[in-house]
């Protein structure tokens, strides 16, 4: 009895769900894979299936803190982020070194990369504004920069592929040198430590929680919800540049079709996987953060089976699917109408017999 | 007018978990007669019509229809439907995007060559209304009508389908006074064309305008049917209210209260208002005065505290505070002053149910304070433990969620929430509606306390007892208007009530 | 003024005479700006039909579908994945033509069968069940496959290729010869699908209670309709126009790629609000949404006249007037809102 209750406890704790996705994912992945847990230092560097699949979690995992607070405050998602991402992309690189990949900055490094994720915080912004203001469904407002998002990075790259042919560059995407572990895990850990603090140490992480939970409550006590609604779609434009610059600086290069495509799914995904509810209140950030590591580990090895990379959304649509019906309440109506006629049925049975 | 009998509902029973929304309740309708059915809050008027339209399943007793000759239950309104009851409800059900003539015909279209032949569904919706007198354009999206017009389409249809029962659930609370005479003419031609109207409304004016009988529900029981033309106004609040007439002379302020004179104001209107829920009234509050807004439900009392607040915007009018001019836009302009203000619902306005009680205590004080001064958690425990000692919360811990309590005890952690923030002003909208009576005397108790201590507050409740026991005065409202105020000698119950009821206090009609 | 003018006619054929009159400015403009090249020829507005018959039959579906209240996002990779099935079967099964397309029309159905069970049944909100059909339906493409493959089958270019003369319009060209203009077959499905909706949704029972339910749910519900399964038809009949949209796209492309029809799904949505379709539900008619399309193709065969703008700036300027249209909707829609009419929230 005791046993069972403290198992009951354990599988309701809200960490529950993500991280038993993560340990499936993990152990099919060490039964393929015997060295999967290896971790080496070759040429002073961190080296291993565990330590690529970080790296590679990085961008997923800085869009997820953005859209767990998109998600917990106004109950929809934000689908502009791939977009965004490639907006920032082309706005540093261009700046950089214009549009004919030359070798020389043209500005200052640390100023175009500012400038880079102002220009997404200003998407985020836009979003926001027709979001908080205007009133209109999330989906459908994020969707306009979704579609032109791409064609604006396009309009400024002038449709080329930029390569920026300088060393330093590739450090945000790949290594410092003397320092063994990625660039992208330790910015990733930056953004999600201050972003912490930030939830943490002031009231922004309860409010965002109150206006989701109960709107009309909370404006009773006190609160501005469309000011909360517009912060956090700005917030979750500023992650979309962040992980555009590591994604760009991975390929030191932007390719305004393919930077950061179809991330938004991933995202949604990694929110959804990490026990939040699609329709916002109560948010887990660590549960956004082990699901968005579950799914780059889930590409990984879809890789590993030769999955190619166009198709991994078919898997990932269906993992998609199969949560919100799990999360559906008519769902778990018309399971616990056919639980309850099965087991009438079974009770008539036994008077029959 | 013939008096055969065309509905009877008998020995109605309809449990909720834990709550006993009607007991053993008869209802009787006659053709061509408007019965109203009348009741406070929770009298179980909103569930007897629910059942009796299949929206809820009925626990016990039977109805009956003329013609059938079986009992009938609904499971559906649709079912509900054929058997010649329809429904016209306070918000209306029409599809707002589609013309008047397609909401009249939705579902029933009279078709030609396998379309829907548009013209006949013109031509007879024009020809529907011309009956009530209404000549509006029918090809127009109904949105485009006034609520009254929307109202007079939602009955044309329902009687279009041939309804014998017919049932219209607070009709009038969005007309003004020329689109509640238009209703009423179209109430007079039904009951000439023989149907039965069951009329709910909270404005005593049009019970005895238009209806014939009166059915009245307390706490899910039938206090009576009376002929309207035999029941003085008084007597009708009396019972709504729970009381026998003649007992109110002998109840007179049972309040512990003492008179005093007041003499620091603390809040003070002038003609402050809201278009379409509260007319501009006056009012002055002092420090350490409870004050009672009296009137039934619709009267405007709750809508009268929530423009003080600012929960809805004022359009006209201003207000002072300690004799300064003040602006109160939004809820938190009021916090900032010093106002706190407890919602008539609960759930809608009040608890953040998946949040925990810890949080929900102290979220207005931190709402207060502003989003860079987060109270550290210990503050936070020491606040919450404290309030949850002092009003006696029973949670299993302060991080449970709100959710898992019962409703009393959700009530007091919004009462902790709003103490936390040290207010000057309680506004206490219902504070113990569908709470048990030990929490009930508690709260009343507390109340009388914060008064003590030289708090104001505004105080609303559907009960004049317990208004009488920690009020020192009264504003009564009825229909949208301040009517006047009680203080004093006037605090008695049957006082208090003859002005709520209004027109003739004598008690004839 | 224009409120007052607003006052007289409903805000909807306010919205729609923006966009007719919107598109006639332009063309005007268009004709006037490319004299030289020709702008003014009938062939040119026939060219706008000839070069979006998939995006017509796309539109009349997704008007649909957003007059019932939902939104589907599915549609673009739903094309895709149509285009690469047909050049599948064709070139690499040898699978006839007249096979082929009823293959991809009931996976079409299927598909919008299993979209709206989850909409309809599970009340999931249709915004992330279509977000999860684009992204399968895309990976599929690519599942059949990732290399691109042309389609050669003669009866499948002989339909797409065949040219439908119109007996007057023409001009006399350089040799002397008169040239009529011409359509192809792939417009006159476009056509009869936006006549069928156009009757369907006007003069059906079905099409009144998708009004509706896009109207009111709650209403429709206690007028009696069926609002559950006016839903799953929606999505089914939606599956099938999606994959039949596919098969008109082919016709223009004669082939299967993964990237095709990408930004498919928002050019038919932007056709459908910029004819007068509200996201929110309940309004809307294909009429419009057919000068929806003709906008959206008077756009790019501007940016294709014009010669140096890139084809991006198509999808940007369709995303500005996409974003005008619904900014413009949600301030007429909050303006009705305060003269206190039924709101959607009962």
């Amino acid at each position: 009895m005791k046993i069972k209750s403290i198992l009951r406890n354990i599988s309701r704790h809200s960490m529950f769900f993500p991280i038993t996705c993560l340990i499936i994912v993990l152990v099919i992945n060490l039964i393929k894979t015997p060295t999967f847990f290896h971790v080496s230092i070759n040429n002073g560097v961190l080296y291993g299936y565990i330590i690529d699949i970080l790296n590679r979690a990085s961008e997923l995992v800085i869009l997820a803190i953005g859209m767990t607070l998109v998600v917990a405050c106004s109950g929809g998602t934000d689908i502009s982020v791939g977009a965004v991402s490639a907006v920032a992309g082309a706005i540093t690189i261009y700046l950089l070194v214009g549009p004919m990949s030359s070798g020389d900055y043209r500005m200052p490094y640390v100023l175009a990369i500012l400038l880079g994720l102002l220009g997404a915080v200003l998407c985020g912004m836009f979003n926001g504004f027709l979001i908080a203001r205007l009133k209109i469904q999330p989906m459908v407002a994020t969707l306009i920069l979704y579609t032109a998002g791409r064609g604006i990075a396009q309009v400024i790259t002038q449709g080329f592929i930029i390569y920026v042919r300088k060393e330093e560059f590739k450090y945000l995407g790949n290594f410092i040198p003397g320092i063994p572990v990625p660039t992208p895990i330790i910015i990733a850990t930056i953004v999600l430590i201050l972003t912490n603090l930030l939830l943490k140490k002031t009231a922004l992480g309860l409010y965002i929680q109150t206006v989701g939970v109960n709107r009309r409550a909370a404006k009773l006590v006190g609160l501005n919800s469309s000011l909360f609604i517009f912060l956090v779609y700005a917030f979750s434009g500023l992650c979309a540049g962040i992980s555009g610059m590591i994604i760009t600086s991975r390929v030191y290069s932007i390719d305004a079709n393919n930077a950061g495509l179809n991330i938004e799914l991933d995202a949604i995904l990694a929110v959804a996987i990490g026990g939040n509810r699609l329709d916002g209140g109560k948010f887990s950030l660590a549960g956004s953060i082990v699901g968005a590591i579950t799914i780059q580990a889930l590409t990984t090895t879809l890789y590993a089976m030769k999955v190619t990379a166009d198709q991994l959304p078919v898997y990932k649509a269906i993992v998609v699917v199969f949560i919100v019906v799990i999360q559906s309440s008519e769902f778990k109506r018309y399971i616990g109408k056919l639980l309850s006629r099965i087991t009438k049925h079974g009770d008539r049975k036994q008077v029959e017999v | 007018m013939n008096n055969e009998v065309i509905l009877t509902m008998r020995g109605i029973d309809k449990k909720f978990p834990g709550v006993t929304a009607l007991s053993k309740v008869d209802f009787t309708l006659r053709s061509g007669e408007v019965h109203a059915l009348m009741g406070e809050n929770g009298a179980g008027k909103s569930t007897l019509i629910k059942v009796l339209t299949g929206v809820e399943a009925l626990d016990g007793g039977e109805i009956r229809i003329k013609g059938v000759d079986h009992p009938v239950v609904n499971s559906s309104p649709q079912e509900a439907q054929k058997y010649g009851i329809s429904t016209v409800y306070q918000e209306i059900n029409l599809c707002p995007n589609l013309s008047v003539a397609e909401n009249i015909f939705l579902g029933r279209e009279p078709k030609k060559w396998g379309r829907i032949d548009w013209k006949t569904i013109n031509q007879k919706a024009t020809e529907i209304l011309d009956v009530f007198q209404i000549e509006i354009d029918v090809t127009k999206p109904i949105e485009n009508y006034s609520v009254a017009i929307q109202q007079m389409v939602a009955i044309a249809r329902a009687v279009d389908i041939s309804s014998k029962v017919l049932i219209l659930d607070e009709p009038t609370s969005s007309l003004d006074e020329h689109e509640v005479e238009k209703l009423f003419s179209v109430m007079s031609k039904l009951k000439d064309m023989g149907i039965g109207i069951i009329f709910i409304t909270h404005f005593l004016e049009e019970v005895y305008r238009i209806s014939d009988r009166i059915t009245i529900l307390r706490n899910g029981i039938r206090v009576g049917e009376y002929e309207t033309n035999s029941l003085p106004r008084v007597q009708l609040v009396a019972k709504m209210m729970g009381k026998e007439y003649d007992e109110l002379t002998t109840i007179k302020n049972v309040g512990s209260y003492e008179a005093k004179d007041y003499e620091d104001k603390l809040l003070e209107t002038e003609q402050l208002g809201r278009m379409g829920s509260i007319k501009p009234f006056d009012f002055l509050l002092h420090k350490g005065e409870v004050v009672g807004l009296a009137g039934l439900l619709g009267s405007g009392r709750s809508e009268m505290s929530r423009v003080i607040y600012g929960a809805d915007r004022a359009d006209t009018g201003q207000a002072y505070w300690k004799g300064e001019k003040i602006a109160v836009h939004a809820p938190m302009d009021a916090m900032k002053i010093g106002m706190a203000y407890l919602p008539e619902n609960r759930m809608v306005e009040g608890i953040f149910p998946e949040l925990s009680v810890r949080e929900n205590i102290i979220i207005a004080l931190q709402a207060k304070t502003g989003i860079w001064k987060l109270m550290s958690s210990k503050e936070q425990e020491a606040f919450a433990d404290k309030y949850i000692e002092l009003l006696q919360i029973k949670t299993p811990n302060i991080d449970a969620p709100i959710k898992n309590l019962s409703g009393g005890n959700q009530q007091k952690v919004i009462f902790a929430r709003w103490l936390l923030t040290n207010p000057e002003l309680l506004i206490l909208d219902e504070p113990t509606r569908g709470i048990d009576v030990g929490t009930k005397t508690e709260i009343q108790k507390l109340v009388l306390e914060l008064a003590g201590q030289g708090k104001s507050i505004i105080f609303i409740s559907s009960e004049i007892e317990e208004m009488l026991r920690v009020c020192s005065r009264m504003v009564v409202l009825r229909d949208g208007n301040k009517i006047c105020e009680l203080s004093g000698d006037e605090l008695g119950q049957k006082q208090i009530m003859e002005t709520i009821a209004g027109g003739d206090i004598s008690g004839e009609n | 003024m224009i409120r007052r003018f607003r006052e007289k006619i409903d805000p909807n054929t306010f919205l729609l005479l923006i966009t007719i009159t919107l598109f006639v400015l332009m063309y005007i403009a268009g004709i006037l700006i490319f004299r030289d090249k020709h702008f003014g020829r009938v062939q040119v507005f026939l060219n706008l039909f000839i070069s979006n018959g998939g995006l017509i039959v796309a539109a009349v579906s997704m008007t649909m579908v957003l007059i019932s209240g939902g939104i589907d996002i599915s549609i673009g990779s739903v094309v895709a994945m149509t285009c690469m099935l047909l050049a599948w079967m064709m070139e690499k099964q040898n699978i006839g033509i007249i096979p082929a397309i009823i293959v991809v029309l009931i996976i079409g159905v299927i598909f919008g069968f299993f979209q709206g069970l989850l909409i309809a049944y599970l009340k999931i909100q249709p915004f992330i069940v279509t977000l999860a059909g684009m992204f399968f339906a895309r990976g599929m493409t690519a599942i059949i496959s990732t290399d691109m493959i042309s389609i050669k089958n003669e009866a499948f270019l002989k339909i797409a290729n065949a040219k439908l003369y119109f007996p007057f319009g023409g001009y006399v060209n350089r040799s002397g010869d008169i040239v009529y203009p011409y359509i192809y077959p792939s417009v006159v499905i476009g056509l009869v699908v936006l006549l069928l909706m156009f009757f369907v949704l006007k003069y059906s029972k079905f099409g009144r209670s998708i009004y509706a339910v896009g109207g009111n749910e709650q209403s429709a519900l206690l007028l009696g309709l069926n609002v559950r399964l006016t839903k799953l038809k929606v999505y089914v009949l939606n599956g099938f126009f999606a994959a039949l949209a596919g098969f008109v796209f082919c016709l223009n492309t004669s082939g299967g790629f993964v990237e095709q029809a990408k930004g498919f799904e928002m050019e038919a949505i932007a056709s459908s609000v910029i004819g007068g379709t509200l996201l929110t539900g309940g309004v809307g008619n294909v009429i419009g949404s057919i000068f929806g399309v003709l906008i959206k193709g008077t756009i790019e065969t501007f940016i294709t006249f014009q010669g140096t703008l890139s084809s991006w700036w198509t999808k940007i300027v369709i995303a500005a007037l996409l974003c005008f249209f619904i900014v413009l909707q949600s301030i007429l829609g909050s303006s009705k809102d305060k003269k206190g009419k039924i709101s959607k929230d009962h």
